[in-house]
């Protein structure tokens, strides 16, 4: 996108990182997916093909049976609760870091996915949810007759 | 194609100088809790992506030390549509100040979150020390 120039100010190298950075934040905003909201709970990162769509998330320590998946059309809800490990009489804490309770997220998906084929496996603390795109949501490839 | 710009620079060192690790990696601070009970101290550490063959729990003197080891994922064939949080290892340390019965430290992995209980040890024997008179 950016080829060498002949003008300087400075050391161009003072500006490679941030010029990469504009780069990548306008190609984030172009590509037509929404940025999600800051300060969420769990943290998402997406991963996008024409094909499919696949979502991770750190969330360590949940009972999977907790956890909620919905999709409808081209949004997708986690949802679950994170348990406390409750202390006995006499037990007490030297620090509490770590986050407790319900959280709930939707991502809104650059397309419509089938939700009959939507897969989630959850292991070592990371959910990871494969959306397939929806059959009548793909491009379609447009014959074109020679008269 | 991008070729990552590398600092050409001289970076002057601290004194005294760190330690590095050798793996060029990102590192987390898991985040802990601590809680003590009559027998033991539990530790608790959120480490989503190890499991019982990537983690290394040590205690060397009375430092006790976590390191967690995270495969990074590759997804070929997609593109990052977006990134809230990044892949890396984990590595915190405690300084221990209860006497630990070391050899009875018991340490496992469930679901990305590592439980390490070091049961306290027994009160040492008050030891009378015979005084002679010279």
């Amino acid at each position: 996108m950016f080829g060498p120039r002949i003008w300087r100010f400075g050391s161009l190298s003072d500006w490679v990182p941030e010029v990469q950075r504009l780069q990548n934040e306008m190609n984030r905003i172009f590509s037509g997916l929404p940025s999600p909201a800051p300060g969420n709970d769990p943290l998402i990162n997406v991963w996008v093909n024409n094909e499919e769509v696949k979502l991770t998330a750190e969330l360590p320590g949940i009972d999977p049976e907790k956890l909620e998946i919905a999709v409808l059309a081209d949004r997708v809800t986690v949802s679950g609760s994170r348990e406390p490990e409750l202390l006995k009489e006499g037990e007490t804490y030297h620090r509490s870091e770590r986050s407790f309770g319900r959280f709930s997220r939707t991502v809104e998906l650059p397309f419509k996915v089938n939700s009959d084929k939507v897969e989630a496996k959850y292991e070592k603390g990371l959910l990871e949810i494969r959306l397939p795109r929806a059959e009548e949501d793909k491009p379609r490839k447009i014959e074109i007759r020679s008269a | 194609m991008t070729v990552e710009k590398k600092e050409v620079q001289k970076q002057p060192a601290s004194t005294p100088v760190e330690t590095e690790r050798t793996k060029l990696r990102r590192v987390f601070v898991p985040k802990v809790d601590i809680y003590e009970t009559k027998e033991a101290l539990v530790l608790l550490a959120d480490m989503p992506g190890v499991d019982e063959k990537s983690v290394d729990v040590t205690l060397e003197k009375d430092i006790l030390t976590l390191r967690g080891v995270v495969a990074p994922r590759e997804y070929k064939g997609y593109s990052a549509g977006f990134a809230e949080y990044r892949e890396g290892d984990y590595e915190r340390a405690f300084s221990v100040s209860e006497e630990v019965a070391r050899d009875r430290i018991g340490a496992s992995v469930k679901n990305g979150v590592l439980k390490v209980v070091l049961p306290k040890a027994e009160p040492a024997k008050a030891k009378k020390i015979a005084i002679t008179a010279g």
